[in-house]
């Protein structure tokens, strides 16, 4: 993966706008001892890493615009930060970028039950939001898998999704509003309590920008209320072109579960190891989790098990009550943990149209098998987005470059099929050179023509999401 | 005026490229928008290219007329979620209303209160722009954050930054029954506080509506028969303090939608765009004939003509929409509220770049 050289004439006034920076932000952090920037030399895509020109820590919307204003007349190129646990790099910074984290920025701002939004600081845990709003029994919908650490500004930067977005949807669904800072230090509103747009939808265009556009310090978030309950059902099947049949067959019976997970043979294996949830060993496993009140849940379990066995499947193990219920989503929750166990992975997250999901994982075991190298799939399989885990050593000179070789064939084998890249992770570094499979040079013309409006000098997130060949020439304006 | 009338991509974008002046562009013109532009009709670009009912998608040419596409959804017992308005009877219109139409304006109705508006069912989009690009964005899978979201940025833009040819749509199940609970001799401040109590709870409320003249608010539970019952009872016993909620089984939905009960009445109509915690005090200051839908998040307003409501009601009439009234006032007051100049600067500089020549529907968004 390449990156442009840092620019030598702002690594060579380093000290000047460290200087200036400090000067503009009494009492704020300015980070420029090497020892301590490191902290912030990756996310949690580790394979690539570089420490940045300095790391600032803003407390506030104010103070994110002294800093952007400074770095702006400095033509200092600036990678925002929330809590760096982005898998796709969106928060890789360069040699000769200013990081801003916005891990000091956490405060509630307001709840409002009546309106059924709160309005938080964008460094706030994903999670610490709907801890906060529990006893007014709302919660707030999207919950990417490390909700507890993530913050709310890295979910609208990514749009991040979660396990049970077919019924909730992903962060756009669920974002009323964002304070945003551009580069030029200018302080944007962006849309509304009621959630309605009156002029062009500026915030569709903010989420899932990657911290191109500006950075955002504080966002408005529906809240919804929290179901009276949940209850998963196991579904076992010996082929995975049953269990994608059964999961299209559950959604046109009318049903609209919660949470659709699928599993394959090596992900249910390696989480019997690890975590002896006492899955069926089968070729698939589908878990299939309905809510609503106790006689809603019952209702709907009923109506899912009839649609499966229709499809002969090898077991169907309905959970009766919470304990059940967290014994089946024990070893689901302990995938990537498991994976882990075995070995170095890199996890994918390509998206499919869920009637292609048994052609592709087909697919998918030859290409592994062409390279020497094993996958493990789980999958959001109500909305079609994948998670292919490829399992590498680390430790072999080119363990890395041959797994992300078959990540790369298996993503464009997504696109191929009528998917997509990535369904929630985010393009970052990660599948910036990948784009081209995707989109044709207009389709990224028009994109990049949004950040032109927005970022004019292209100082934001430097070198993520469009190739560097494709936005050359902007770069170096 | 001729109005060219495009039947592919290729088409259209010769039909901009080749664009001497401002075009005014429409799926069936159903909307009341007219610019004294050439027509550009989207009415041949028609048809749906996929429907995969087990995957929840649906994806057609921008001027598939509405009722097709939702004779196809019902076929397979599904629906368009977001419910969109059909806004002839109130604005006096003829013609067929579009997908494309739909999408463009953000025509979401009172489903949107529980499962979102039309830009949140979009999974992506072709349009061309106003320098005749053919650009994709988006797809047809229901998670995708590869690059940047134009497709929503595309929806509710009034057809401003680009000319939709063909939508990618999430929908979802057609329920099994509806019911509709009523409650009677409410004020607003009261209607809007029980809505507000019967959205916040668990009872999946998918429409949340107020009929202020009559005083008379509904609320709609959809799903499985034995699911809408027992909510049924739990929502009448979360309304109790503002009195016995009665069953409404001739609740029509679509009218409350496309406010048909101001169809035909003298007056501009004004659409309101609020916190419900908010609305009773401002809609208590504007005055007029009163809707509240969305749980009082949307109000419509039917005022004397000429009414500058913006001006009248001072920070709160930067919400206000004027939806219907004598072209003179359109012209005076303009359909949207001004934005913030960050904002504003912001949407100028977009539809710089994606229509230089100012082709695509200027004036109606923003001042041309």
């Amino acid at each position: 993966m390449q990156m442009p050289p840092p620019d030598p004439a702002i690594l060579g006034r380093r000290a000047e706008i460290v200087a200036r920076l400090r000067a503009a932000l009494p009492g704020v952090p300015v980070i420029d001892d090497p020892a301590e920037t490191r902290a912030y030399e990756c996310d949690a895509l580790t394979a690539y890493a570089c420490p940045p020109l300095c790391v600032v820590l803003p407390g506030s919307t104010a103070e994110v615009a002294a800093a952007l204003r400074i770095c702006h007349g400095e033509c200092v190129p600036v990678v925002p930060r929330g809590a760096g646990t982005s898998l796709a790099g969106g928060s890789l910074p360069t040699a000769d970028s200013v990081v801003i984290g916005l891990a000091r920025m956490t405060r509630t701002l307001e709840i409002s039950a009546e309106d059924r939004f709160i309005r938080v600081e964008a460094g706030r845990t994903n999670l610490s939001v709907t801890q906060e709003v529990e006893p007014l029994g709302l919660f707030y919908a999207p919950d990417p898998s490390s909700q507890l650490a993530c913050a709310i500004g890295g979910n609208i930067a990514m749009n991040s999704g979660g396990a049970h977005c077919l019924k909730y949807g992903v962060t756009t669904n669920n974002l009323l509003g964002v304070t945003m800072v551009l580069m030029d230090g200018t302080v944007v509103e962006i849309g509304h309590p009621s959630g309605e747009a009156l002029g062009l939808d500026l915030l569709a265009a903010v989420c899932g920008a990657e911290g191109q556009l500006g950075i955002v310090t504080e966002a408005t978030l529906r809240l919804v209320p929290r179901p009276e309950g949940a209850r998963p059902v196991l579904i076992a099947f010996d082929r995975s072109e049953t269990a994608g049949d059964c999961v299209s067959a559950i959604i046109r019976a009318g049903l609209v579960p919660v949470a659709i997970e699928f599993m394959d043979r090596p992900c249910i294996e390696a989480c019997e190891a690890f975590a002896r949830a006492d899955y069926p060993l089968c070729e698939a496993l589908l878990i299939v989790e309905a809510e609503g009140s106790e006689a809603e849940i019952a209702d709907q379990l009923a109506r899912i098990r009839a649609v499966a066995e229709t499809f002969q499947p090898l077991e169907i193990r309905e959970a009766r009550d919470a304990a059940e219920a967290a014994r089946i989503w024990l070893g689901r929750k302990s995938a990537f943990g498991a994976m882990g166990q075995i070995g170095d992975y890199i996890c994918l997250d390509g998206t499919i149209p869920v009637s292609e999901l048994g052609p592709v994982l087909a697919r998918i075991a030859e290409l592994a098998e062409g390279y020497g190298l094993r996958v493990a799939n789980v999958f959001h399989a109500g909305d079609g987005n994948m998670h292919p885990l490829i399992l590498f050593d680390a430790n072999s000179a080119d363990g890395l470059s041959r797994a992300e070789a078959l990540g790369a064939d298996i993503l464009r084998l997504c696109v191929e099929r009528g998917g997509c890249l990535t369904g929630e992770h985010g393009v970052g570094v990660e599948k910036r050179d990948l784009m081209d499979a995707q989109f044709t040079r207009d389709d990224l013309e028009a994109q990049m023509r949004v950040k032109d409006a927005f970022d004019p000098r292209w100082l934001l997130n430097p070198a993520k999401v469009f190739p560097l060949e494709v936005s050359a020439g902007r770069r170096a304006a | 005026m001729t109005t060219p009338e495009p039947r592919d991509e290729a088409d259209l974008s010769e039909a901009i490229r080749s664009a001497r002046g401002p075009l005014c562009i429409g799926g069936g013109f159903t909307r009341g928008f007219a610019n004294g532009g050439a027509r550009l009709s989207l009415a041949r670009l028609s048809g749906i290219a996929l429907h995969e009912p087990g995957a929840l998608t649906l994806v057609a040419r921008a001027g598939t007329p509405m009722a097709e596409v939702e004779r196809t959804l019902a076929e397979a017992g599904q629906r368009l979620p977001f419910e969109p308005l059909d806004l002839r009877a109130l604005l006096g219109t003829s013609g067929e209303p579009t997908l494309g139409g739909a999408i463009a304006t953000g025509a979401s109705g009172p489903r949107r209160v529980l499962v979102g508006g039309a830009r949140d069912f979009v999974l992506g989009a072709r349009f061309v722009d106003g320098t005749g690009m053919v650009v994709r964005s988006g797809g047809r899978v229901m998670k995708n954050v590869t690059g940047l979201d134009l497709a929503r940025l595309l929806a509710g833009s009034h057809g401003t930054l680009g000319v939709l040819t063909e939508i990618a749509l999430k929908v979802l199940p057609a329920p099994e029954t509806a019911r509709t609970l009523r409650l009677s001799g409410l004020d607003t401040a009261a209607a809007c506080a029980a809505l507000a109590a019967a959205l916040s709870a668990p009872l999946e409320v998918s429409g949340a509506a107020f009929d202020a003249e009559g005083g008379i608010a509904r609320l709609r539970l959809e799903g499985f028969a034995a699911s809408v019952e027992e909510r049924a009872a739990r929502l009448a016993e979360r309304l109790r303090p503002w009195g016995a909620a009665e069953e409404d089984p001739d609740t029509d939905w679509a009218a409350i939608r496309d406010v048909r009960d101001f169809a035909g009445r003298p007056g501009d109509v004004w659409r309101l765009s609020l916190r419900p915690s908010e609305a009773p005090a401002i809609l208590a200051r504007a005055g007029g004939a009163q809707r509240l839908d969305w749980g009082g998040a949307r109000a419509w307003l039917l005022l004397p003509e000429g009414t500058d409501l913006r001006g009248w009601l001072g920070a709160a009439g930067a919400r206000a929409v004027l939806v219907r009234a004598a072209p003179d006032t359109l012209h005076a007051l303009g359909r949207f509220p001004p934005e913030a100049p960050a904002v504003a600067h912001l949407s100028a500089a977009l539809r710089e770049r994606f229509d230089p020549r100012g082709l695509l529907n200027p004036g109606l968004m923003a001042a041309a």
